[in-house]
């Protein structure tokens, strides 16, 4: 009998050093079907996938395609078992052309009959209804375009197995409708296709099936016909946990910041800030939710100076002269001197604010280096700083001169935050500051930003878990595509309640409970 | 008259040598490997092919012409190549920077050559006495039904076999880099090598073969120049190194399309050489007569920079348009390694 199931997952376990990514992972696909892997920021999706293309190797566990125990080590032999995956970052040559990108890497005649190659193409456009451009220069192509090459050549590599990883995120709503049409006429061709996304409304709307991954272990699966939003969104975000942070009740409150109606756009000309409004106020943390890419980055470099705002006006309320100053159009330098930090931590960490091989003195001195009138830098102040920031954070690190990128993620971070606080900022803004950290280095951290609120700092703090979120923040505002979707009381708001807001859009405008 | 066939029988030459330059480092950097060592591996191929046949035809009383060619050809090929393959080893295998293993190459070259240029001449028993006279007969001779043709036959026939090789060779390579399968993924590599490994390349494979082969069809370049141009001689003076610099710089001038570099080349041949043929001139415009002086020995040097300037005026016209066909690889001189976390 012929096996129904295209792929089949058994017991997948993958981990990088400590952090486990993926837990004993069973999972299924049939052919003919369109299954939805749901799951928030950091719950493992991407990485399974990625040990179906070729790109990991999973520790434990087995892999079966068609019924077949097999190996995947490298993208090619993903190619050879019919697998295909397309990346939210498109592997394509910039000056070829869409054909030219398709047959790329093909065995075959070693003249190129392009006219023949073409007409293949052609034909296999049709049958599944693409819209195609085959001359075209990828350079020349919008988002939508690219990742319509991207699905074709995986379809002439003779795919049988799609992956998408968040095809839509970059779409318009109609190139989206067209995506889900073509991505049908394939299910209905027998191909088994798997998307990986967050978006509710997507998943209800396409696929057959729903599986749901929560920090990196097997959640459920549940028949699309018969989930709702809200019982996705409870599988996803799970049950609360209680991680007993502590919260010192805000006090001498006032506005610091107010963002108004603030809009930014991306690299693509997108919104990745949509009328955005809300205010960063002393004495409390406001803390940011929101699926990965919702504008997170953009409000902080909007504040900060370093993203170019479109339209809107953000207000600094001066507590001593109050005075008010427009920030918009002021150079990163002028706001920092104002008062306003932001302590970024990218997924590298090392990306954005620290220099790798340099020491802790001279990151210190990054900041400082302006001050003095002489030709010769001043080290004493920074060496003086860094000797402070690393008996009061507990930096583990051999000396002050050893390069940062040798240090362990956790005491980098604490670099980086312990530099950001130590210019006693008014506003101290900070993103995924405990990503990646232990559980005793994150309380430290959560401790440092909550003797900042005390000291009556504005403290904005972007998050991933919401656990976290719902136990230190005093409000929090919940991004969904670029928009503020609502702005709810830390003390009072659920964790579903926040899921729900992270992945849909609220019909009747923000919910402002504050 | 005379003197305007001479200097383009001498730009020809002088545009043959850099022509295997030039073609030999477009293909090595349409893999991304940013090779500068070309003047080296010139410098390599050049010696080793006079090494090869001085032995060759000192081991013998009557040397054969086409083993003679054979012998010039492989030893070129092979000992550029493999100046070639230690830039791969240091650039694509241990990653190292680009620019400073390819100077080092022509630093390595130049030396490696001089040095063994010199013990040949003391073997041979001084300066200029090297003698391989059969190979360079058979690499100097035209046809003699064609060269008599008047001044046509002397400005296109008066060549040896090289010099049309050269053109069919970059013929050759245009059709292979845009019309193959291979030149496909060679160029992809260039551009975007992650994308090509995505797709399947074995993008290490290619660039060593591409680099190496580029390498050897540069060295053939040298090769040629001894052969012909200092009869089988060999002097330390450093023309081998200027036209390797100057197969660099014909690259860009030729935006990094082989059917460029024939025109290009003998371009440059001629703006090498238009400092030896000036005279002393007046030009009649009707109006106005212009008086161009001859050129001493400073002026000369002035001369010898305008391949260079028009190089440079190439560069900026080129990168002043955004047309993304004009730009070099995109991934030229970075090293490749797969991401991995």
């Amino acid at each position: 009998m012929e096996p129904t199931n295209a792929i089949e997952l058994q017991n997948i376990t993958k981990k990088f050093g400590e952090v486990v990514a993926n837990n004993k992972i069973c999972l299924e696909v049939k052919k003919g079907e369109i299954l939805s892997l749901l799951g928030e920021n950091g719950s493992g999706k991407t990485t399974l996938m990625n040990m179906l293309s070729g790109i990991y190797y999973p520790d434990e566990g087995k892999i079966l395609v068609d019924g077949k125990e097999v190996a995947i080590r490298s993208p090619r032999d993903a190619y050879e078992l019919g697998i295909g995956m397309i990346h939210q970052h498109f592997k394509l040559v910039d000056i070829f052309t869409a054909a030219e990108n398709i047959v790329l890497g093909l065995s075959g005649s070693r003249v190129l009959n392009m006219k023949a190659i073409e007409d293949d193409i052609e034909k296999l456009a049709q049958k599944y209804g693409f819209e195609l451009d085959l001359n075209k220069k990828i350079y020349d192509m919008s988002v939508s375009e690219k990742q319509t090459v991207e699905i074709v050549k995986m379809i002439y590599r003779g795919a049988n197995i799609l992956i998408l990883d968040e095809p839509t995120a970059v779409l318009t709503p109609q190139e989206t409708s067209k995506l889900f049409d073509v991505l049908r006429n394939m299910r209905d061709d027998g191909k088994a296709i798997i998307i990986i996304t967050h978006k509710l409304n997507e998943v209800l709307t396409l696929s057959d099936r729903v599986a749901v991954l929560r920090k990196g272990e097997f959640a459920g699966e549940v028949d699309t016909k018969d989930a709702t939003e809200i019982s996705l969104t409870e599988m996803m975000v799970g049950k609360k946990v209680d991680l007993d942070i502590e919260r010192p009740e805000p006090h001498n409150v006032e506005t610091r910041i107010e963002v108004k109606n603030v809009t930014c756009l991306d690299k693509y000309g997108i919104k990745a800030l949509d009328d955005v409004s809300f205010d960063i106020r002393s004495g409390e943390i406001l803390g940011i939710a929101g699926i990965a890419g919702s504008g997170q980055k953009e409000i902080l470099e909007a504040v900060a100076g370093l993203q170019k705002v479109e339209s809107g006006c953000i207000i600094y309320h001066n507590s001593k002269t109050n005075e008010e100053e427009e920030l918009v159009g002021k150079s990163p330098l002028q706001i920092r001197n104002i008062g306003v930090a932001l302590s970024f931590v990218p997924e590298d960490r090392l990306g954005m604010g620290l220099v790798g091989s340099m020491g802790m003195t001279g990151n210190m001195m990054l900041r400082s280096y302006r001050e003095g009138g002489s030709f010769f830098t001043n080290t004493k102040e920074p060496e003086k700083l860094s000797e402070t920031i690393k008996e009061e954070l507990e930096v583990a690190t051999p000396s002050l001169s050893t390069p940062v990128r040798k240090l362990s993620g956790g005491n980098v971070q604490k670099v980086l935050v312990g530099r950001e606080i130590a210019a006693s900022p008014k506003v101290l803004m900070t993103a995924y500051a405990v990503r990646g950290l232990d559980i005793n280095t994150s309380y430290t951290i959560y401790h440092l930003l909550n003797k900042q609120k005390e000291k009556g700092v504005a403290v904005v703090y972007v998050g991933e878990d919401l656990d976290v979120l719902l136990e230190l923040s005093d409000r929090i505002l919940v991004l969904c595509s670029g928009k503020v979707n609502g702005i709810v009381d830390a003390r009072t708001a659920t964790k579903e309640q926040i899921g729900l807001l992270m992945t849909k859009l609220n019909e009747g405008g923000p919910l402002n409970e504050q | 008259m005379d003197s305007l066939i001479s200097l383009i029988q001498a730009a020809i030459i002088f545009g043959t040598v850099i022509m295997f330059g030039a073609v030999g480092e477009i293909i090595a950097e349409k893999s991304g490997s940013l090779n500068l060592g070309v003047p080296g591996v010139m410098y390599l191929g050049g010696i080793a092919s006079l090494i090869g046949v001085f032995f060759y035809e000192n081991s013998t009383d009557n040397p054969n012409q086409i083993i003679c060619v054979i012998i010039a050809l492989v030893c070129a090929f092979l000992a550029a190549a493999l100046g070639g393959l230690i830039f791969s080893f240091l650039t694509i295998t241990l990653r190292a920077n680009q620019n400073v293993t390819g100077l080092t190459l022509t630093i390595f070259g130049s030396g490696v050559a001089n040095f063994f240029g010199g013990s040949l001449n003391k073997l041979a028993g001084g300066v200029g006495q090297i003698s391989v006279a059969t190979t360079s007969s058979a690499f100097r001779a035209s046809i003699p039904a064609l060269y008599n043709l008047g001044f046509i036959g002397k400005i296109l026939f008066s060549y040896g076999f090289m010099v049309y090789a050269a053109i069919i060779l970059a013929i050759f390579a245009q059709r292979f880099l845009t019309k193959s399968r291979a030149g496909l993924n060679l160029r992809a590599i260039g551009e975007n090598p992650g994308s090509a490994d995505a797709a399947g390349i074995n993008v290490t494979l290619y660039k060593y073969l591409a680099t190496c082969i580029g390498s050897g069809i540069s060295g053939l370049g040298g090769m040629y120049y001894v052969m012909d141009y200092t009869k089988g001689t060999w002097a330390n003076d450093a023309t081998i190194e200027s036209l390797g610099w100057l197969a660099v710089a014909l690259v860009i001038f030729a935006i990094w399309k082989p059917r460029n570099t024939i025109w290009g080349a003998y371009l440059f041949g001629i703006l090498y050489w238009v400092y030896a043929f000036w005279r002393e001139t007046n030009v009649d415009l009707g109006f106005i007569t212009l008086h161009l002086p001859a050129l001493t020995r400073r002026t000369q040097e002035l001369f010898k920079m305008i391949p260079y300037i028009v190089t440079i005026i190439v560069l900026v016209i080129t990168s002043h348009r955004k047309k993304k066909e004009y730009q070099p690889p995109e991934a030229l001189g970075l090293p490749y390694f797969r991401e991995e976390r």
